[in-house]
């Protein structure tokens, strides 16, 4: 019984004790002066990575709504965040106080946004929604571009103060720390059980008395606001803003790193979203020069070869030998129980959205588990 | 108010609907009064399930009034319904099938007051928000163990039988504290065992929480075995109501049925 409570206990902190320990693993050798500048840009990056993707994860895996404008919110935490931290810079220095007000005016104006995007969410389904967000991203990006120089910098880009690169990727570490404790717990509580079961079914939810427009606008809120938060970090990590890097292929990548962590599944968001972003930063750094042109070419490549990997029918029994999963499991001599979970535990990771992602990102291998199950009916009315 | 006796739990006053020229049901009067299992009964087509669709505010009526405990309720949405105490299950099962069963009650429960932990407060990790959870819990095994269902509170709910999805739709109903359940055919694809047993377990929850039923059902032995008194429909008019064999002597109900002898 003991040996129960211990196990389920590591299960929710995983994401916290993994994310503390490269935290503080590279906070000493940073402080020691071991770290290189491209080391701590890179953990920045990382760190911004797996804000987005989890912020995202929010709308995308557990409310189960597209959406294709995460950078859009991203584009005005930066924007704002940073025009703040420029304008405090004179009073405040480059210090934590100016960090931490440019952070969250940067997520409360992301945030704010999140809820004019979320009303049209109230009433437009899936495919539809995607292309609103889609819009939106690019409403977002135009708006800034045709900015004037002095307000936010135009075509040429907003320049943000610089902050001290060794403390920077820890500032970021903590906030995902932050992020991953407030976005665990609401998702294990009521509240999150509430927008699964609006993700399941709509219809059911309401006639359950729970209150979706509710969620739906708080769902898109939280989650713009950790993406304007990312957007601040962003800035700063790259001393400059620059609306042209907020386009749809972000978003498109955000999406991705969703996507092949699993929907719904955090740790999973985390792990995948490291790793893509540790494969372009390696990516640029190996090929610079005449061979840039093969930078996006190979991690085009080795991202459809991970969707192949994960979804094509062929390879399942493949999969269920090599998984990290099973790896895991083996290792901690737990076996693996499909049909069974606790109470404590949401089988979070079979997540049917209400589009298919698959489909949108044009990678038709797989009539996959979710889709292939008997459908109890739409969300239309009968 | 509510405590009033002569009051009944729901009264629908030539209660309408059309959907473009068709008039899915019109002229309907059915009043309910406490504790009654009521029967809602007519062909396929008849306007039923639009009835249930109407109270439960999925449908605005385009003529007529619903009141519950009488209290107008026809222009609430479909949330507010159900917290003024009108639960439902449906025809064609909607589950939250990504969820384990016991979590599929414990949404049921989301609006109780005695469950009520604020949003900051489970963000936070408030100790409320660990106390409300295991009431909560709580509280789900108990309903789930009036249904049978205890045993399989850890399943996936798209994993149980037919029947035991059924079940467990009425339960997370029966969760939000009703004073109005609906059932929508909540025998259908059962098997007579089954069946029997849930005649047995609807008068109980009838009996245990003090609720009023209104059930559609196109088993006659299954209404007759349950049902206080019915309403006949057909083509969305008022065919008949009363008693159930009242009902089934009346010529005009035996007029509609001929010809449909599979009813
Ligand atoms: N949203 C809608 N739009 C158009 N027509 C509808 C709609 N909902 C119901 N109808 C029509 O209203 C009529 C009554 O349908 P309803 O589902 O209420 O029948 P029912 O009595 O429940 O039948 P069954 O026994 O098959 O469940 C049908 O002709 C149906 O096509
Ligand atoms: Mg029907």
């Amino acid at each position: 019984m003991i040996k129960h409570k211990k196990n389920f206990k590591l299960k929710h902190y995983i994401n916290y004790i993994g994310i503390g320990f490269v935290t503080i693993l590279f906070s000493i050798l940073s402080l020691t002066g071991n770290a290189s500048i491209s080391l701590q840009f890179l953990l920045e990056k990382i760190a911004i990575s797996i804000i987005l993707a989890v912020s995202l994860g929010l709308v995308v895996g557990f409310l189960g709504e597209l959406s294709l404008g995460h950078a859009g919110f991203m584009c005005i935490g930066a924007y704002i965040g940073g025009k703040v931290s420029a304008m405090l810079e004179a009073s405040l220095g480059c210090g934590i106080s100016n960090l931490l007000i440019s952070l969250i005016v940067g997520g409360i104006a992301a945030g704010i946004c999140g809820v004019i995007i979320g009303l049209p969410a109230l009433r437009l389904r899936g495919d539809y929604l995607a292309i609103v967000t889609l819009a939106f991203g690019e409403i977002v990006k135009t708006i800034f571009i045709n900015t004037s120089a002095e307000s936010f910098g135009g075509a040429t880009g907003l320049s943000t103060p610089r902050y001290n690169r060794e403390f920077l990727f820890i500032y970021a570490f903590i906030i995902v720390l932050i992020m991953l404790f407030i976005v665990q717990n609401l998702i294990r509580s009521k509240h999150g059980r509430a927008i699964t079961a609006i993700r399941d079914s709509e219809i059911a939810s309401r006639a359950t008395g729970i209150n979706v427009t509710r969620y739906k606008l708080l769902v898109f809120a939280l989650s713009a606001f950790f993406a304007g938060i990312a957007g601040v970090l962003f800035s700063f990590s790259n001393y400059r803003v620059q609306c042209t890097k907020f386009d749809y292929n972000y978003s498109i990548e955000i999406l991705v790193m969703v996507v092949l962590g699993g929907m719904g599944n955090i740790t999973g968001g985390i792990i995948s979203s490291s790793l893509i972003t540790l494969l372009q930063v390696k990516l640029a750094t190996l090929l610079s020069g005449n061979l840039a042109v093969l930078q996006n070419v190979l991690y085009a490549l080795i991202l459809v070869l991970i969707v192949i990997y994960n979804n094509a029918p062929r390879l399942k029994g493949f999969r269920e030998k090599y998984s990290i999963k099973v790896l895991f499991n083996k290792i901690f001599k737990k076996k693996a129980d499909p049909a069974t979970v606790r109470d404590d535990e949401a089988k979070w990771d079979r997540v049917p959205t209400k589009i298919n992602v698959d489909d949108l990102l044009s990678m038709d291998l797989v009539v996959t588990e979710s889709v292939a199950k008997p459908d109890k009916g739409g969300e239309h009315n009968e | 108010m509510n405590n009033n006796v002569s009051l009944p739990v729901l009264e629908t006053k030539n209660l309408g609907v059309s959907f473009g020229g068709l008039k899915a049901c019109s002229e309907v009067d059915i009043t309910i009064n406490k504790k009654e299992i009521y029967g809602l009964i007519g062909p396929n087509g008849a306007g039923k399930t639009t009835i249930f669709n109407l109270i439960t505010g999925i449908y605005a009526p385009t003529t007529g009034e619903i009141y519950l405990c009488g209290e107008k309720i026809n222009k609430l949405s479909q949330e507010t319904i159900c917290h003024k105490g009108v639960a439902r299950t449906f025809q064609n099962i909607r589950l939250f099938n990504n969820m384990t069963v016991i979590r599929n009650v414990m949404v049921g429960l989301h609006n109780r007051k005695e469950f009520k932990c604020s949003f900051i407060e489970s963000a936070l990790r408030f100790p409320r928000q660990f106390k409300v959870e295991k009431a909560m819990r709580e509280k789900a095994k108990e309903i789930l163990r009036i249904f049978g269902l205890e045993e399989e509170r850890n399943n996936l709910a798209c994993n149980l039988p037919y029947g035991m999805q059924r079940k467990l739709e009425i339960a997370r109903a029966l969760a939000t504290e009703p004073k109005l359940l609906l059932l929508d055919e909540p025998a259908a694809g059962m098997n007579p065992n089954e069946t029997m047993e849930l005649v047995e377990t609807i008068k109980k929850i009838r009996d245990m929480f003090d609720i009023t039923i209104l059930l559609i059902e196109h088993d006659l032995k299954f209404v007759s075995g349950l049902c206080d008194r019915v309403t006949v429909l057909n083509f969305g008019k008022v065919l008949s109501t009363g008693t159930v064999s009242e009902v089934l002597n009346d010529p005009s109900v035996i007029e509609a049925y001929i010809g449909k002898d599979d009813e």
